[in-house]
């Protein structure tokens, strides 16, 4: 028998649940009511929260003050070169372990996932040198590789899972059909795992754009992207608040975007395998 | 053509033997069905053969040419797997076509056999539906469709018929049988039903931890069980199996007697027991005999309804021409 719910019940749920929705996003709606605000306002006391006079002038500042469109291109490129460098790398990883596992391949995923447990900047010393000997500081071919290297253990493992749940009678079967591996790859496995790498995709571009440790620490001019365009507000002129929130409004926008048009499509493949 | 020939094949897993020597030739057109108890290595004698497996040491010839590094697409051999194996994300027309894409055949043939397939298999009316939407046995036969179209010099059964009900099986098994008929292409069939291998069989092998036990057809197996595991294995129920002074009696360190072969008496058997479970099959009743003077408990089939209840005394008979001898060995004794 399904559990039977009241409709106060489900009502008090319900108000509860957009609660804490609200209590999570809030940080993200104050930063976006700030941008619009004038910077008296923005520390006025006690906080104005929509009654103030809205005003645009933030934004027409930071744009002309900063080449936006560069951070912009800087991002994009950054996250989306590291996501399709780190899916060629991890897809046929992935595969392998999935599907032709040796007696350590569990170990190797454990310990490719125990470097996601040590602190970045433990090693910032040491690659910092690296970049610098090999003259990769700031620049974007530089923080591909590092996005991408410190995202590959997310993705192999993300990528492993949804391998694991297609059958292997599946590939058998294709193989004494005639496919050759490639042909086995290309008609059989890719279409069922679409929905998993799709949303490998998207998280580990996600995780990429928000990156700001190392993008901050490696970056200068040339190569700075979002995440730079943020912090460069926060301190050198004294606290502004509207504008940083400009900019960080500005920042987070895009991927805001991209995320609400493709949520189901995270959502499906983070629970993916959850419900046979 | 499809004669299928194993020349000392071993197959391990690491430092463990699955499949010690092995020889076994299979005939072309002929119907063979490995049998035994689950871990027996019957699925991975299957998959040896298929190509999905390498054989550890060894031969493997098809049609008199050596096939053992050969892929699984180059042995001619078509399989159908418990798990039906279809592909999700395709149509029935498109999964049954797989294969002969594959070999890039040409476009109207392709769809000439895969039509022809379907009208065999009854599958015309799915033909556009994709596997989820279909039943067990509908995706049975869209496994069998696409096995068929390729025309193979054999066919490969691993459990094909264990995921479904049992009624359903008994139809499937008849369509099998009916299909092996029609196309007179060898099968070779892997379960662990031994009622499956009766029915179906021309050739039954039955295994046990990798070695072959017996090769025979049915009613050899039934009738000249090879050795004491067999005798156990092939009829349903069990062969009694009786060890102890009442076999050294017959000259015997065990002696079998099917439930069948035991005639229930008035008076004067030469076996006297009470009757425990009886199971009422309507066309036949099987009892469970206990206290007989015997170690085991006996196992005797009556005709038809049989008014005996739980506690009851009962009398038997064995046919004396019916009963198997095996020695200390368990093998038997002609």
């Amino acid at each position: 028998m399904a559990r039977s719910v009241t409709p106060r019940r489900k009502l008090l749920n319900t108000t509860v649940a957009w609660a804490i929705g609200l209590l999570i996003f809030f940080p993200i709606l104050w930063t976006i009511l700030t941008s619009f605000k004038s910077e008296a306002q923005a520390i006025a006391a006690p906080p104005i929260f929509l009654g103030f006079d809205w005003t645009l002038e933030n934004y027409r500042v930071v744009l002309e003050r900063s080449d936006y469109a560069r951070f912009l291109w800087n991002s994009i490129i950054i996250a989306g070169l590291s996501t399709v460098l780190g899916c060629i790398i991890a897809v046929p990883a992935a595969w392998s372990m999935a599907f032709v596992p040796s007696r350590r391949t569990k170990d190797i995923l454990l310990w490719m996932l125990s470097t996601k447990m040590l602190p970045a900047v433990g090693v910032l010393y040491p690659i910092y040198l690296i970049f610098i000997e090999l003259g990769l500081l700031d620049s974007r071919a530089g923080l591909v590789v590092v996005l991408m290297l410190i995202n590959l253990p997310i993705i192999v493992w993300m990528l492993y899972t949804y391998f694991k749940e297609i059958p292997g009678e599946i590939l058998e079967a294709a193989r004494m059909d005639g496919a050759t591996l490639r042909q086995e790859l290309l008609y059989v496995l890719t279409p069922m795992a679409i929905p998993g790498i799709a949303s490998t995709l998207l998280l580990n571009f996600i995780l990429a754009w928000n990156e700001a440790f190392w993008t901050l620490n490696l970056t200068a001019v040339n190569a700075a992207p979002l995440t730079a365009f943020i912090a460069s507000y926060s301190s050198p002129e004294g606290l502004f608040f509207a504008k940083l929130s400009a900019a960080s409004t500005m920042a987070i926008a895009p991927i805001l975007i991209l995320g609400w048009f493709s949520q189901k499509q995270l959502v499906r493949g983070l629970t993916f395998g959850a419900v046979k | 053509m499809g004669q299928i020939q194993l020349k000392q094949v071993t197959k391990s897993f690491g430092d463990v033997q699955v499949i010690p020597p092995l020889d076994l030739t299979i005939k072309d057109g002929e119907f063979t069905v490995f049998v035994g108890p689950s871990g027996c290595g019957k699925s991975t004698l299957l998959r040896l053969i298929a190509g999905l497996e390498d054989i550890t040491s060894g031969h493997i010839e098809i049609d008199g040419t050596d096939a053992t590094d050969l892929v699984p697409a180059k042995r001619g051999l078509a399989m159908v797997f418990q798990s039906y194996a279809l592909y999700p994300h395709m149509s029935v027309r498109k999964n049954i076509a797989f294969p002969l894409r594959m070999a890039k055949m040409d476009q109207s043939e392709i769809d000439r056999r895969v039509n022809a397939a379907a009208e065999v298999l009854n599958l015309a009316d799915y033909i556009d539906r994709k596997p989820g939407q279909l039943s067990g046995g509908q995706r049975q036969r869209v496994a069998i469709g696409r096995a068929i179209v390729r025309e193979p010099s054999a066919f490969l059964f691993d459990e094909p018929l264990s995921n479904l009900d049992a009624a359903l099986r008994v139809g499937m098994r008849m369509e099998i049988s009916e299909l092996h008929k029609k196309l007179a292409t060898t099968m070779v069939y892997v379960t662990h039903d031994q009622v499956e291998a009766m029915t179906m069989a021309d050739k039954i092998v039955v295994l046990q931890a990798g070695v072959i036990e017996q090769v025979g057809s049915p009613l050899e197996l039934y009738r000249a069980p090879r050795n004491t595991f067999v005798a156990g294995f092939i009829g349903s129920p069990k062969m009694n199996l009786i060890t102890g002074e009442e076999a050294t009696k017959h000259n015997a360190a065990t002696i079998g007697i099917r439930p069948e072969h035991i005639d229930v008496v008035q008076s004067d058997g030469m076996w006297q027991g009470t009757v425990g479970v009886a199971e009422h099959l309507g066309s036949d009743t099987f009892f469970h005999i206990h206290n007989t003077g015997l170690a085991e408990t006996l196992t005797v089939r009556a005709i038809g309804d049989i008014s005996l209840t739980h506690g009851d005394t009962i009398h038997l008979n064995p046919r004396m021409d019916e009963l198997h001898r095996f020695d200390a060995g368990g093998l038997r004794i002609a």
